[in-house]
C-alpha cells in the first residue's frame, strides 16, 4: 500500500493545522512540494519541512510517527483514504469528515470527530469536551459514520448529534448525548450527570447508571425488542462490544421530555 | 408430439413457457420457529396466482436463527407479480397485516435489489409519530411501538425484475392416488431449490387453465384437454389410462432456478416410475407466443 510517512522532529513550537495533510489533498503532490505546505497558525508559518521528515509518496494512507496536542485538524474533512498517529493530537481531529478511517492512538481534545458525516474515527485514548458535537455556530454534530473513543469522552459527547454511531469505552462526562437530534450514543463505563439532556431523538445506551438521570426521563419499564440483537451485533462488528450488552432486562427510558421526548436511554441489565 | 420414455415414464417432446416477472423477498423472524411459520403461512396464504390474488407468494426457504439478522428463527418469503406497483400494493398489505400483526415478528430485506421497495417506510404511519427511525451500519430500521414490544421492520427491500413465473411441470397418472403420490414427491424436492416458490396449495394445483372460455369476460376456464371425464368428447391429450393429472407450478428468482426446479422435480417423478407415480409427464405452454421463457422437458432431463 503506498502512503506518506510524517515523522515528527520535535514538540512543534506553535500549534498546527494539519487538514492539508489528507489523502485527497495530497494526491498527486510531490514530496518536495508537501514540505513547502503551511501547517503554523502564527506569523512563524511553519511548513511541513520544518516540522516532518517525510518519506514514502502520496497514495491512500498517511502515517504520523508521533504526536502532540497541538496537531489540530488532523484528517479534518478528509473522504477517503486512511491516516494514523503514533500520539496525541489536538482539537478537532476528524472534523467534518466524510469517508475514510483515522485511527489515533493517543488522546484527542476537543470537538474530535466534530460534524463527521461518514466514516470512521477511532481514538485509542480519551478525547476532550463535545466529541462529536457542532462547531459553535453550528445547527448539528456529527450526521453519520462512527466515532469510537476507546478512552473517556469529555463533556457533551454526542452534542447535537442527528446520526451515526458514538461509542465512548470508559465513561464520559456531565450532559451526554445534550441536544441530541438523532443517531446512537454508547457509553460503557460511568457517565456523568444527566445524560441525554434535552435530547430530542435518538438513543443512549448506558452500561450502568450514570451520576445522575435527568428527571425529565421517565421510565417505560423492562424492554425487551428485536432490535436489540442488531445493534449489539453491529456493535460487536464494530469492535466496539466484545459480548452482546442489550440482554433480557434492559430499562427503557423515554424522554427528554422537557423537549419532544421522542429519545430514549437504554440502561443494560445489571447496570 | 413424440415422446420419449425414461424408466418407463414418457417425457413429452415440449416445454413450459413462462413469463417474466417482478418479485421481491423479505426475511420474517419470531421468538419462535412456530411463530415465525405462522407469519409468513399467514402472508402467503391466498397467493396461488396473480390472476386472482394480485401476487403470488411462498416460503422460499426457512431459516436457522445462524441465518437471520436478529438471531432469531425465521423464513425467507418470495412475492411476485407483474408490474413493479402491484408488488408494492401486495407487500405492504401483506406484512402489514400478517406480518406486523403476528406476535413477536420483525420484517427484514430478503433481497439486494436493482430498486428499493417500501416496508418499514410506509408501515412506519402505523406508529401514529412514536415510530423511531434508526440507522445501524448502512441498513436503515423503523420501530413501531405495538402491545407486545416493537414491531422492528426494514425500511425497504429490494426489487428484481429477472423473476420468472409460471414455469411447470404436468404429470400424468393411472389414478389419482398415483398422481398424488408423484406432485408430492415432486413438490417436496422441488421447493428444496433456494429462490424457487411453488404458490399452489401444497405446491400442486389441480384444475390447470387454457386461455379463453365460451363465457363472455372469462379469461381462462379449465384445460379440458386434461381433464379426464371429457375425453370422447373434446380433443383431449389424454391416453385411455390416464384418469388424473396433477400440475406444479413454479416461481423462481432467475430463470436458472426454475430450470433447475423443473430438473428436479423430473427427476424425482422419473425415479418414482409409472408403477407409483406418473404414466407420462408433460408442460403447458401457449404454442410458445406469450411468454419469454421456454423450458424444454428434454433439456432437463437427469
Amino acid at each position: 500500500m503506498s502512503g506518506l510517512t510524517f515523522t515528527l522532529l520535535s514538540e512543534p513550537p506553535e500549534r498546527l493545522d494539519l487538514s492539508p495533510l489528507t489523502p485527497q489533498k495530497l494526491a498527486g503532490t510531490r514530496r518536495r512540494e508537501i514540505e513547502k505546505i503551511r501547517l503554523g497558525l502564527s506569523k512563524r508559518g511553519l511548513a511541513v519541512g520544518d516540522l516532518f521528515r517525510v518519506s514514502g509518496d502520496a497514495g491512500e494512507t498517511i502515517v504520523f510517527e508521533g504526536g502532540s496536542s497541538r496537531f489540530d485538524g488532523v484528517g479534518a474533512g478528509m473522504s477517503g483514504g486512511e491516516i494514523r498517529v503514533g500520539g496525541d493530537v489536538g482539537t478537532q481531529a476528524g472534523c467534518k469528515m466524510a469517508g475514510g478511517t483515522i485511527l489515533i492512538e493517543g488522546s484527542a481534545g476537543p470537538y474530535a470527530g466534530s460534524g463527521m458525516s461518514g466514516g470512521r474515527l477511532e481514538i485509542r485514548g480519551s478525547a476532550g469536551d463535545f466529541a462529536g458535537g457542532p462547531l459553535a455556530g453550528e445547527m448539528a454534530g456529527m450526521s453519520g459514520g462512527i466515532l469510537i473513543i476507546r478512552g473517556r469522552a469529555g463533556h457533551r459527547a454526542g452534542d447535537r448529534m442527528r446520526r451515526g454511531l458514538l461509542a465512548v469505552l470508559d465513561g464520559c462526562g456531565d450532559y451526554a448525548g445534550s441536544r441530541m437530534i438523532a443517531g446512537t450514543l454508547v457509553v460503557l463505563g460511568r457517565a456523568g450527570h444527566m445524560p441525554g439532556y434535552l435530547l430530542r431523538r435518538g438513543t443512549l445506551l448506558l452500561d450502568q447508571l450514570p451520576q445522575s438521570l435527568s428527571p425529565s426521563f421517565v421510565e417505560s419499564g423492562e424492554w425487551d425488542s428485536a432490535f436489540a440483537p442488531l445493534i449489539n451485533r453491529h456493535l460487536i462488528s464494530e469492535g466496539i462490544l466484545e459480548a452482546p450488552l442489550l440482554q433480557k432486562g434492559t430499562t427503557r427510558f423515554c424522554g427528554d421530555n422537557a423537549v419532544l421526548g421522542k429519545g430514549e436511554i437504554l440502561l443494560a441489565a445489571g447496570g | 408430439m413424440q415422446s420419449m420414455t425414461v424408466n418407463g415414464v414418457l417425457i413429452d417432446d415440449t416445454f413450459a413457457e413462462a413469463f417474466g416477472m417482478r418479485a421481491t423477498a423479505i426475511i420474517v423472524t419470531a421468538p419462535t420457529r412456530k411463530w415465525a411459520l405462522e407469519a409468513a403461512r399467514s402472508m402467503t396464504g391466498f397467493a396461488t396466482s396473480v390472476i386472482g390474488c394480485g401476487c403470488e407468494a411462498g416460503i422460499d426457504v426457512e431459516l436457522s436463527p445462524s441465518e437471520t439478522p436478529d438471531g432469531r428463527p425465521g423464513c425467507r418469503i418470495l412475492i411476485f407479480a407483474v408490474s413493479t406497483d402491484e408488488l408494492q400494493k401486495q407487500l405492504l398489505k401483506r406484512v402489514g397485516q400478517c406480518i406486523l400483526t403476528s406476535p413477536g415478528s420483525a420484517c427484514f430485506a430478503g433481497l439486494e435489489g436493482i430498486e428499493p421497495l417500501k416496508l418499514g417506510s410506509a408501515l412506519r404511519y402505523f406508529g401514529d409519530g412514536w415510530q423511531i427511525s434508526k440507522k445501524i451500519g448502512d441498513r436503515h430500521y423503523w420501530r413501531i411501538p405495538v402491545m407486545d414490544g416493537e414491531f422492528v421492520c426494514e425500511a425497504t427491500t429490494g426489487l428484481t425484475k429477472s423473476a420468472v413465473g409460471g414455469g411447470n411441470l404436468l404429470f400424468l397418472a393411472r389414478s389419482h392416488e398415483q398422481a398424488l403420490a408423484v406432485a408430492e414427491a415432486a413438490a417436496e424436492t422441488m421447493s428444496k431449490i433456494e429462490g424457487v416458490i411453488l404458490p399452489f396449495p401444497g405446491g400442486v394445483v389441480r384444475s390447470g387453465s387454457k386461455v379463453g372460455s365460451k363465457y363472455k369476460g372469462m379469461t381462462a376456464s379449465t384445460n379440458d384437454a386434461y381433464a379426464p371425464t371429457l375425453r370422447g368428447q373434446v380433443e383431449s391429450a389424454l391416453d385411455a389410462d390416464v384418469n388424473a393429472v396433477l400440475e406444479i407450478v413454479i416461481d423462481g428468482e432467475t430463470s436458472e432456478v426454475v430450470a433447475a426446479a423443473m430438473a428436479a422435480g423430473l427427476r424425482t417423478a422419473i425415479e418414482l416410475g409409472p408403477e407409483r407415480g406418473a404414466l407420462r409427464i408433460s408442460a403447458g405452454n401457449y404454442g410458445g407466443k406469450l411468454g419469454k421463457f421456454q423450458y424444454h422437458l428434454k433439456d432437463l432431463l437427469p
